[in-house]
C-alpha cells in the first residue's frame, strides 16, 4: 500500500469508497444509539429492581447482570440473530412459506446490544442512585413534593449527573460492540470495510480507514459526554 | 412526667389556636422504645426550644411531625388538621392520603442539620422550587419573592451561587429563606447550627431570632442554651423519649426540680 | 421443549473448545502484562516522546473495536510485499497467532491503565521513605512501588482477564474453533440455538467464576503476607 492508493480508494468521487463508508459509519452509529437506548430502558428497570424490587424481582435482576457479564456478546449477537431467525422462520411456514427467512441484522444487533448494554447500565443507575444525599431527598419531601415531582425535579437531574461518567464508559463499549453485528451480514463499518477489502484486495487500506472512522466517532461522543457533564454538573464545587 | 401545662405563657395560649398537636406519640426502632407517648400542643407564635441529650429522641420527634419519620402510633394535628395515617406493614403508621400529607407538609417547613440544599440549582431555584412547583404559584412573583427573603437572611447576594459555593452559615441561611417561601405555618428546625464552625453559628442565631420576634410558630431541637433562654419563650427537656421538663425558660432554667435538666445544663 | 439429550451432545462438543479459548486467553494475557506494565511506565515517565507513543498506543486500541484489530492483523498485513517476504509471515498467515497478537495489544492498552492506577495509588510518602534511606531507583521499584501497586492493582486487573476471556470469543470469526466457533458451527449445522447458547454460555460462566475465584485466593495470599508480618510481631511480644 502506498499513501497514493490509500486517498485513492477513500475518496468521494464515482470510483471512491467515501460515501459508502462514511454510510456505514451512519449505520453504526445508528445500531449502537438504538441498542444503547434500549439498554438504559433494560437498565432503569434493572436498577429499580435491584433497589427496591421484593425478593424474585431482585435476584432476577442479580442474575441477569451476572450472567451478561459473564457471556461474550458474541454469542449473544449469535442468539438474538438465529433465534430470531428461527422465530420468523416459523411464523412463515405457519403461513404457508417455505425456505428460511432471515431476522434483519439491524434489529437482532440493536437487541442484543440493548440485552448486553442493560446489565451496564443497571449497574450505573444504582451505582448512581446510590449517590444521591438522601438528605436532598428528605429536604424534597418535607416541602410536600409528591413521588412525581420528586423524581422529577429532584432525583432525575442528580441521578444523571451522577450517571454521565458511567454512561460515557457504557456508550463507548456499545459502539465498538456494534461491530460484532457485522456477522449478520448488517453493512455497518467493518460489514463495508470486509466488502471493500475483498473486491479491491487492499485489506489494510479498509480496516484503517475504519478504524479511523471508529476513532472519529470515539472522539466526537467523548466530547458530547464531556459537554453535558459539565451541563449536569452545574453546582459541584470547582465547576460552574 | 413533671410537666405543668401552666408554664406555657397564658397570654399566648389563651389567644391563639393551636399550630401543632401532638397526642400520645410513639416511636420504636426495632426494640427500642425512642419516644414513649408524648403528648402536647404548640400554640401559635410559641418559639419551643427541644433540649435533651442525644437519643433522647428530640430529633425524632421532629421528624415525625412531618412524617419524614413514621410514627409508631399516636396522632399528628397540624393547623386543626389531623394526618390520615394507617398502620403499614412494618407496623408503624403510614400516611393514608399522600396527598393530604403533602398538602400540611407544605405548611411545615422543615430546616436541617446538614442544610440539604439541593445541590444541582442554585441558592435562588432552590427558594423558587417549592413555591413554583410545589405550590404551583406565579414564576415571576415567586422569584420576586425570593429574592426578597433572601435578602432578609442576608445573603442576597449569592442568588446564583450553587450552594457548593458557600459557607455553611450562607448554606443554612439559604435553607431558611427556602422554607420562608413557602410561608409555612410552622418552622422546625432540626439542631439547624450543630454542623457549623464555631464562628458561623452567630449569623444563623441571629435571624433565627428575628424570625422568633416576628411572631412566628417556632419548634428549635438544638444544643444552644442561650437561644433556649433567651429567645424562646417555651423549654421542652426530653430524657429518655418522655417529657422531663416543660415550662417557660424562667421556670424551666431558673427553678426545675429535675436532677437530670441540672446535670445536663452544668454539661 | 428442550432437548436435554441434544444439550449433552453440546456439551461434549463445546468442551473440546475450551483448552484453545484458555490457551488464547492466558497467553495473551501474559504477555499483554508486559506490554501494560510497559505502557504504563511510559505514560508515567518524564519523557515526552514516550508519553506521547504510549498515550496514542492506548487512544487507538480502546478506541477502536477489538474485531477491527483482529482483521487489521490477519486480513491487513497481507498486503504487504515486505511483511510476506519476512518472517513474520509464518506467524502472520495463522489465525492463532494473529488472534493472540490483537488480543495481547489489546489487553496491554486496557491492563496499562490499570497498572497506572496502581502505580499513582502507591503513597508518596513510603517513596520518599525508601529515598531517604538511600534506596536506588530501580531498587525502590522493585522492592517498595510494585510490590504496592500489584496488591492495589489485581482486583480490576483479575476482571480484565475476565473481560479478555470473553473477547477471545471473536477468534471465532476468524475460523478459530474455540468456544463460540464451536457453537457458531453447530448453530448452523443444527438450527438450535438457545440449547447451543445456554451450554456454551454456561461454560464460558464456568471459566469466568473459576478465574474470579483465582485471583481472589491470590488476592488472599499476598494479603496474608501483611498478616503473617503483624501475628509475627505480636508472637514476638508475647515471647518477650
Amino acid at each position: 500500500m502506498t499513501g497514493a492508493s490509500f486517498f485513492d480508494l477513500m475518496n468521494f468521487g464515482p470510483n471512491g469508497w467515501g460515501w459508502a463508508l462514511i454510510t456505514a459509519a451512519g449505520v453504526t452509529v445508528m445500531v449502537a444509539l438504538a441498542g444503547f437506548s434500549l439498554g438504559a430502558v433494560i437498565g432503569t428497570f434493572g436498577a429499580w429492581a435491584k433497589i427496591s424490587g421484593r425478593g424474585p424481582i431482585r435476584v432476577a435482576a442479580e442474575v441477569y447482570t451476572t450472567v451478561l457479564r459473564g457471556i461474550p456478546d458474541l454469542l449473544v449477537i449469535f442468539l438474538f440473530y438465529f433465534g430470531g431467525s428461527l422465530a420468523l422462520t416459523a411464523v412463515y411456514k405457519f403461513f404457508g412459506g417455505e425456505g428460511f427467512v432471515s431476522f434483519p441484522g439491524f434489529t437482532a444487533g440493536a437487541l442484543a446490544i440493548g440485552f448486553t448494554s442493560g446489565a451496564q447500565h443497571t449497574e450505573v443507575f444504582r451505582g448512581a442512585y446510590g449517590a444521591i444525599s438522601q438528605g436532598e431527598i428528605e429536604a424534597a419531601k418535607a416541602t410536600g413534593m409528591s413521588r412525581m415531582l420528586l423524581f422529577r425535579r429532584i432525583i432525575m437531574p442528580l441521578l444523571l449527573r451522577y450517571a454521565l461518567p458511567g454512561l460515557g464508559n457504557v456508550w463507548q463499549v456499545v459502539l465498538k460492540e456494534s461491530a460484532l453485528v457485522s456477522v449478520t451480514g448488517l453493512v455497518e463499518l467493518v460489514r463495508q470495510a470486509q466488502l471493500g477489502a475483498g473486491s479491491t484486495r487492499e485489506p489494510f487500506s479498509f480496516f484503517l480507514a475504519a478504524a479511523i472512522l471508529f476513532l472519529v466517532i470515539t472522539f466526537v461522543s467523548n466530547r458530547v459526554f464531556r459537554f453535558s457533564e459539565a451541563y449536569f454538573s452545574r453546582g459541584v464545587r470547582g465547576t460552574r | 412526667m413533671s410537666a405543668s401545662v401552666s408554664a406555657i405563657p397564658m397570654d399566648i395560649a389563651e389567644t391563639s389556636a393551636p399550630a401543632v398537636q401532638i397526642g400520645d406519640l410513639h416511636k420504636n426502632f426495632g426494640g427500642l422504645e425512642v419516644l414513649k407517648g408524648l403528648t402536647f400542643d404548640v400554640v401559635e407564635g410559641q418559639v419551643v426550644s427541644i433540649l435533651g441529650s442525644s437519643g433522647s429522641g428530640k430529633s425524632t420527634l421532629l421528624r415525625c411531625i412531618n412524617f419524614l419519620e413514621a410514627p409508631s402510633s399516636g396522632t399528628i394535628t397540624i393547623g386543626g388538621e389531623t394526618v390520615r395515617t394507617k398502620v403499614g406493614k412494618t407496623g408503624d403508621l403510614v400516611p393514608a392520603d399522600i396527598g393530604q400529607l403533602n398538602r400540611l407538609r407544605t405548611s411545615v417547613g422543615m430546616v436541617f442539620q446538614n442544610f440539604n440544599l439541593w445541590s444541582h440549582k442554585t441558592v435562588l431555584e432552590n427558594v423558587m422550587e417549592g413555591p413554583v412547583f410545589v405550590q404551583g404559584r406565579p414564576e415571576a412573583e415567586c422569584r420576586e419573592e425570593a429574592g426578597e427573603f433572601l435578602a432578609k437572611v442576608g445573603i442576597y447576594d449569592k442568588c446564583d451561587a450553587y450552594p457548593a459555593h458557600l459557607s455553611g452559615g450562607q448554606q443554612q441561611r439559604a435553607a431558611i429563606a427556602r422554607v420562608l417561601a413557602m410561608h409555612p405555618a410552622v418552622m422546625l428546625f432540626d439542631e439547624p447550627t450543630s454542623a457549623l464552625d464555631p464562628e458561623l453559628v452567630g449569623e444563623v442565631l441571629k435571624v433565627m431570632r428575628a424570625l422568633a420576634d416576628e411572631g412566628r410558630t417556632m419548634l428549635v431541637v438544638t444544643h444552644e442554651m442561650g437561644f433556649a433562654r433567651e429567645v424562646s419563650n417555651r423549654v421542652i427537656f426530653l430524657e429518655k423519649g418522655t417529657i422531663e421538663e416543660d415550662g417557660s425558660p424562667e421556670d424551666v432554667f431558673g427553678a426545675s426540680k429535675s436532677e437530670r435538666f441540672r446535670k445536663f445544663i452544668a454539661g | 421443549m428442550i432437548d436435554f439429550a441434544f444439550m449433552y451432545e453440546a456439551l461434549i462438543r463445546l468442551v473440546g473448545g475450551v483448552p484453545l479459548t484458555l490457551q488464547l486467553s492466558l497467553i495473551a494475557s501474559a504477555f499483554g502484562v508486559i506490554f501494560a506494565v510497559t505502557a504504563a511506565l511510559m505514560q508515567l515517565s518524564d519523557s515526552r516522546v514516550l508519553r506521547a507513543i504510549a498515550d496514542a498506543y492506548v487512544f487507538v486500541i480502546r478506541g477502536t473495536p477489538l474485531l477491527v484489530q483482529i482483521f487489521l492483523i490477519y486480513y491487513g498485513m497481507g498486503q504487504f510485499d515486505f511483511i510476506r517476504h519476512s518472517f513474520l509471515w509464518a506467524l502472520l498467515r495463522e489465525p492463532y497467532w494473529c488472534a493472540i497478537f490483537a488480543l495481547m495489544f489489546n489487553t496491554g492498552a486496557y491492563g496499562s491503565q490499570i497498572v497506572r492506577g496502581g502505580l499513582l495509588s502507591v503513597p508518596k510518602g513510603q517513596i520518599e521513605a525508601a529515598r531517604s534511606c538511600g534506596m536506588p531507583t530501580v531498587m525502590i521499584y522493585r522492592r517498595i512501588i510494585l510490590p504496592l501497586a500489584i496488591r492495589q492493582a489485581l482486583p480490576a486487573y483479575g476482571n480484565e482477564i475476565i473481560l479478555l476471556t470473553k473477547a477471545t470469543s471473536l477468534a471465532s470469526i476468524i475460523t478459530m474453533m474455540e468456544i463460540t466457533g464451536v457453537a457458531a458451527k453447530m448453530i448452523a449445522e443444527t438450527y438450535r440455538v438457545v440449547e447451543v447458547f445456554l451450554v456454551a454460555g454456561g461454560l464460558y460462566l464456568l471459566i469466568n467464576f473459576v478465574l474470579s475465584r483465582g485471583v481472589a485466593m491470590l488476592e488472599r495470599r499476598l494479603m496474608r503476607h501483611t498478616r503473617t508480618d503483624s501475628s509475627t510481631r505480636s508472637v514476638q511480644r508475647r515471647a518477650a
